[in-house]
């Protein structure tokens, strides 16, 4: 894959930047062109947001069956966390010693996401860790 | 169709022949009379490298000889379903007469990660697959939320692949036809947890098809034809997370309402259903979401036997994709052949006592398509 296309998200992925309708207030990760509710009203119109990063697992799975880029990483724990802000998001959890459930607080932290080869470039984002 | 299985000896076109050539024998028809070709297949340029496969089986088939029109659907694991319906709207429109109509994956001819990583592009690549997540922890988590709220047991989930299992044994073209214990299924190794091995459907070759005619021409093909009483096709959002509830599939319910309303008919009517049970935790949640049990109540009807052949609705008598197999743009239409065959009363030791109505129900990604239809006896 060209590295364009990662690179072309790195600001919505490294900073958990996404938008709010301005009519239904809804806030959406990552940031949508149109509001699903609001439709043309909403376009041009999305104010552009920066999400707290704070939250609570909404559901989650332990990987042990991982992709080729992620085999040395498992088991690892894939979760569906629900942000502070209302939008939810898929990330890895990670520093969970005591393993997770659902309702945790979580909060974003930035980590290497992974890399395509020893050559190839590595990717960052965001993960998620048991709040303090 | 042909068998479903790991079919090293056969290419994708093989199996595509075969399939398309087998329903036009079923149906008594010759190449002459066939108007179009629709062929639903999720990833042939991935699989196989080959892209434009409606041309490469038309051609193989010999309709090309006749310029006929061939046309590719492709919707993910729901790509045969979508091109069961398109082929369908194109009969029922009056566009065309004969229509055949198959759907073909071949998923050997890369590696098992390979596979796995092209199965992944049906769900969202960007804000899922990018992150860690593989398809089956995605339906992992939605099983985790059904466990949460509704307090389904793993024992329950196995009890889906259980009935498969035994299903497939009675099904000479399924690729598991061995026979499978709760304890076995519950205890099996950790894929994505809580799923394990045996809550998820095999990796896959395998092709299926049928003739589509208006119903006075195909009184003339058959003295049992099956009649499509309803259709319906719904999407939802691609990832998971973005949807309100992650236990039950909006698009399949919506699917499922219109192709009701479209036939007049209501869950209380269906004798058979063949459900997309990719994994355990999609059986439960399908014959919740098509009507047939309460939300929350599908594990323990499933653990009851009410889904079992010998039960009050039989469910996926071919082995579904659990057993019969998952070669993923065959599977739409695979499932419609189960329940033709059933409504026909040619289904064999798996044969349930006369049903008058069966239904399919399809899915693609985590539900981002499905696919219902209802099909009956004249």
């Amino acid at each position: 894959m060209g590295v364009a296309r990662f690179w072309r998200e790195n600001r919505t992925r490294y900073n958990l930047i996404g938008n709010r309708c301005p009519t239904c207030e809804k806030a959406f990760f990552p940031p949508r062109e149109l509001c699903p509710t609001c439709h043309r009203q909403s376009i041009g119109k999305m104010v552009e947001i920066q999400f707290s990063g704070k939250g609570k697992i909404y559901s989650y799975s332990d990987v042990h069956d991982a992709p080729t880029d992620f085999s040395d990483q498992r088991p690892y724990i894939m979760a569906i966390v629900e942000l502070d802000e209302g939008p939810r998001i898929t990330a890895q959890i990670v520093d969970a010693i005591d393993g997770v459930e659902i309702g945790m607080p979580v909060e974003m932290v930035f980590r290497k996401i992974r890399e395509e080869s020893p050559e190839g470039i590595i990717h960052y984002g965001y993960k998620f860790k048991p709040a303090l | 169709m042909t068998p479903f299985g790991e079919l090293w000896d056969r290419s994708l076109r093989t199996l595509g022949i075969e399939a398309g050539l087998n329903a036009m024998v079923d149906a008594g028809i010759t190449s002459e009379e066939v108007d179009a070709l629709y062929v639903g297949n999720m990833s042939s340029g991935r699989f196989t490298n080959q892209e434009h496969i409606s041309a490469v089986i038309a051609d193989h088939t010999g309709l090309s000889a006749r310029n006929l029109p061939a046309i590719r659907v492709e919707a993910g694991e729901a790509s045969g379903a979508v091109a069961f319906r398109d082929a369908y709207l194109s009969v029922a429109s009056e566009v065309y007469d004969i229509v055949v109509v198959g759907g073909a994956e071949k998923m050997t001819d890369v590696s098992d990660a390979m596979a796995h990583e092209i199965f992944a592009t049906s769900v969202d690549q960007q804000w899922e697959v990018f992150l860690g997540a593989t398809v089956p922890s995605l339906y992992a988590m939605m099983a985790r939320r059904h466990m949460h709220e509704y307090g389904t047991t793993k024992e329950q989930l196995a009890s889906v692949a259980v009935n498969a299992h035994k299903n497939g044994s009675k099904n000479p073209n399924a690729q598991f036809k061995n026979q499978i214990s709760v304890e076995a299924a519950a205890k099996a190794g950790m894929v994505a947890s809580p799923l394990g091995m045996l809550d998820c459907a095999p990796i896959s070759d395998g092709a299926a098809a049928l003739v589509l005619a208006p119903l006075d021409i195909a009184k003339r093909m058959t003295d049992h034809p099956v009649v499509i009483a309803g259709s319906g096709v719904a999407t939802d959002t691609i990832s998971l997370h973005h949807r309100e509830s992650l236990t039950t599939m909006r698009s399949t319910s919506v699917a499922a309402d219109l192709a009701y309303r479209r036939s007049g008919m209501t869950p209380e009517h269906v004798d058979i259903a063949e459900v997309h049970d990719n994994f355990t935790i999609s059986g439960i949640m399908a014959v919740e979401d098509l009507g047939f049990v309460e939300k929350g109540q599908g594990g323990p009807a499933f653990e009851s036997g009410k889904f079992d052949i010998e039960g009050d609705l039989p469910v996926n008598t071919s082995g579904g994709l659990k057993a019969q197999g998952q070669p993923l743009g065959a599977i739409g239409i695979a499932q419609v052949v189960e329940v033709t065959r059933q409504l026909r009363g040619d289904a064999g030791d798996r044969q349930v006592d006369s049903p008058q109505v069966g239904l399919t129900q399809c899915v693609g990604g985590t539900g981002g398509t499905s696919v219902v239809h209802v099909m009956k006896v004249i």
